[in-house]
């Protein structure tokens, strides 16, 4: 298979120890939780991402993240990555995440890159969310 | 027990098998210099001789498994070059008679692809829709017969459902019709009795590999009476009473014909410990929520199981099974990111064609292969459904079909 040893260990890890890897969901009704949805079953990606955020300051940080992914194994480990970069981070911050972050940490294939396309698509839409409630 | 398994797990048999150990000792007496190496179409001294018998008893070996006469079986590279053979020969020696040709949407590429280059050079083919449950019914083909109908080619067993085809009642139209009918048989041998003295069958491809032969050596059956007649693909020696020229490769031939003649032995009980195995499989698979079998399970060879596990994504799926060797409806992992075909003509959803699996068992396959295939199976899907949003909202109740998808 084309996929790098990243792809590989990201997706096993994800699956074997799901709760160590963010998988779940928060209540999508709380105010400081933001959801994304993004792709379709139809298409073979579907990536839900919610953030769980707290105001500091002017701005407001990314406290918890959960996620699912129903996928190929690298729209998976996209979403998982993705996750982690995300912890800690302001929503300005979580803003300037590209696909192309996702790509080179994980070296996806060329065929791929669409799974990192998705996995950002689905951070600016939980930010949306989020900032709607707000 | 499990210290006894060697992963991974072989438990795709229908993309190919492991050449049966007596199948390669044969082989191996056919290659060198104190073998059996000559060229069977030498005439002038004993190790030509002694080639073209070994040929004909392998002859003897595919005919006799298949109930046809050995003069009716045609050499050729494999069920692809069969296929090719049947329905461009076919097409073309009769094309004065009418250029039309029916064939299924589920049939293999070997037979698809040479339709397709048959329309391009002026032919009109019609590609019939299984049912729902992967067959092809002969009423459907009736329907389909018009004046200038020249072939019919169905396959006999689904290589992707494992569904097989009532070869009698589609032979039967097209005798009454005078229509040639070819059937694409490399998913059969060895695990279904073929009778060609009573099928109304015109011609047959066969394939080595998928019954414990070589790869790279096939045949196809070319009836004598009623006499069908084609034009050869592949000119130069007239080899094959002129339908397939070349040097006949003596080491693959013994090796097919070793091949079908253990086949032919051994099917019985084959049979029954692998019906066995698939019985134990499937009563276990089906108590895991929400799968589907893919073609009719009732109407099916035992050595082939397709299933869609919905809710999870048949790549992810292959990639959690990494010690299991299976195929995925899902070419994901080709270039295409295509659903299969095969899976889409049944009318499946696009999502539960890419999450089906193909299961398929053989002679090798032990006991302990599927117990732990299941263990793996069921903790894969319990996974990916976890992580599967999909799944979340089938545990709500939320009917997929009315969510407003952001397709990207």
């Amino acid at each position: 298979m084309a996929y790098s040893k990243k792809v590989v260990d990201k997706f096993e890890n994800t699956i074997n120890e799901p709760t160590k890897y963010n998988v779940g969901r928060f209540d999508p009704k709380e105010m400081n939780v933001g959801t994304g949805m993004v792709g379709a079953p139809a298409c073979g990606d579907v990536m839900k991402l919610q953030i769980k955020c707290e105001s500091k300051g002017n701005t407001h940080v990314i406290k918890d993240v959960k996620f699912k992914t129903y996928g190929c194994g690298s729209a998976i480990a996209s979403s998982s990555e993705l996750v982690e970069m995300l912890i800690g981070k302001t929503l300005e911050e979580a803003k300037e995440i590209k696909n192309i972050d996702i790509v080179e940490a994980l070296e996806l294939p060329p065929i791929k890159i669409h799974c990192s396309v998705l996995a950002e698509d689905s951070i600016k839409q939980a930010i949306e969310d989020y900032e709607q409630k707000q | 027990m499990t210290s006894e398994i060697n992963l991974p797990i072989y438990m795709d048999y229908a993309s190919t098998t492991p050449v049966d150990p007596r199948v390669a000792k044969k082989i191996s007496d056919h290659l060198t210099l104190d073998g059996n190496f000559g060229n069977p179409a030498s005439r002038s001294h004993k190790f030509g001789w002694k080639a073209e018998e070994a040929v004909e008893e392998a002859r003897s070996h595919v005919a006799n498994l298949v109930n046809c006469d050995p003069r009716e079986i045609v050499w050729t590279s494999g069920a692809t070059e069969a296929d090719n053979l049947a329905i461009k020969g076919v097409a073309n020696f009769y094309q004065k008679n009418g250029k039309h040709i029916i064939t299924s949407k589920i049939e293999h590429k070997a037979v698809l692809d040479p339709c397709r280059q048959l329309e391009r050079d002026g032919f009109e083919v019609t590609y019939l829709e299984p049912n729902e449950g992967g067959l092809i019914t002969p009423e459907a083909v009736l329907n389909a017969i018009r004046e200038d109908t020249v072939l019919i080619s169905i396959m006999h067993i689904n290589n992707e459902l494992g569904t097989i085809n009532d070869l009698s009642g589609i032979g039967k139209i097209a005798r009454e019709k005078g229509i040639f009918f070819h059937v694409d048989a490399a998913q059969s041998t060895g695990k279904i009795v073929i009778d060609l003295s009573s099928l109304p069958v015109d011609l047959m491809s066969f394939s080595a590999h998928k019954t414990y032969g070589p790869k790279g050596i096939g045949a196809l059956f070319v009836r004598r009476k009623p006499r069908v007649r084609i034009e050869a693909q592949i000119h130069g020696g007239g080899h094959e009473r002129g339908m397939r020229s070349g040097t006949l490769p003596t080491h693959q031939i013994v090796g097919m014909g070793e091949a079908f003649r253990i086949a032919k032995e051994e099917m019985d009980d084959d049979k029954i410990r692998i019906q066995y195995l698939h019985d134990k499989f499937y009563d276990s698979i089906s108590k895991i929520e929400e799968i589907y079998v893919n073609g009719d399970i009732d109407n099916k060879v035992c050595n082939i199981l397709n299933i869609s596990f919905a809710y999870v994504e048949g790549e992810s799926l292959i990639m959690a099974l990494k010690d299991i060797a299976v195929s995925s409806g899902s070419a994901c992992t080709s270039a295409s990111l295509e659903p299969s075909y095969v899976l889409r003509a049944l009318g499946r959803k696009d999502e539960l064609a890419s999450s089906s699996i193909r299961f398929s068992f053989g002679r090798f396959t032990t006991e302990e292969d599927v117990d732990y295939t299941l263990t793996l199976i069921n903790h894969a899907v319990d996974r990916l459904r976890e992580l599967s949003p999909l799944w979340e909202m089938y545990l709500d109740g939320i009917d997929l079909d009315t969510v407003d998808w952001q397709t990207h």
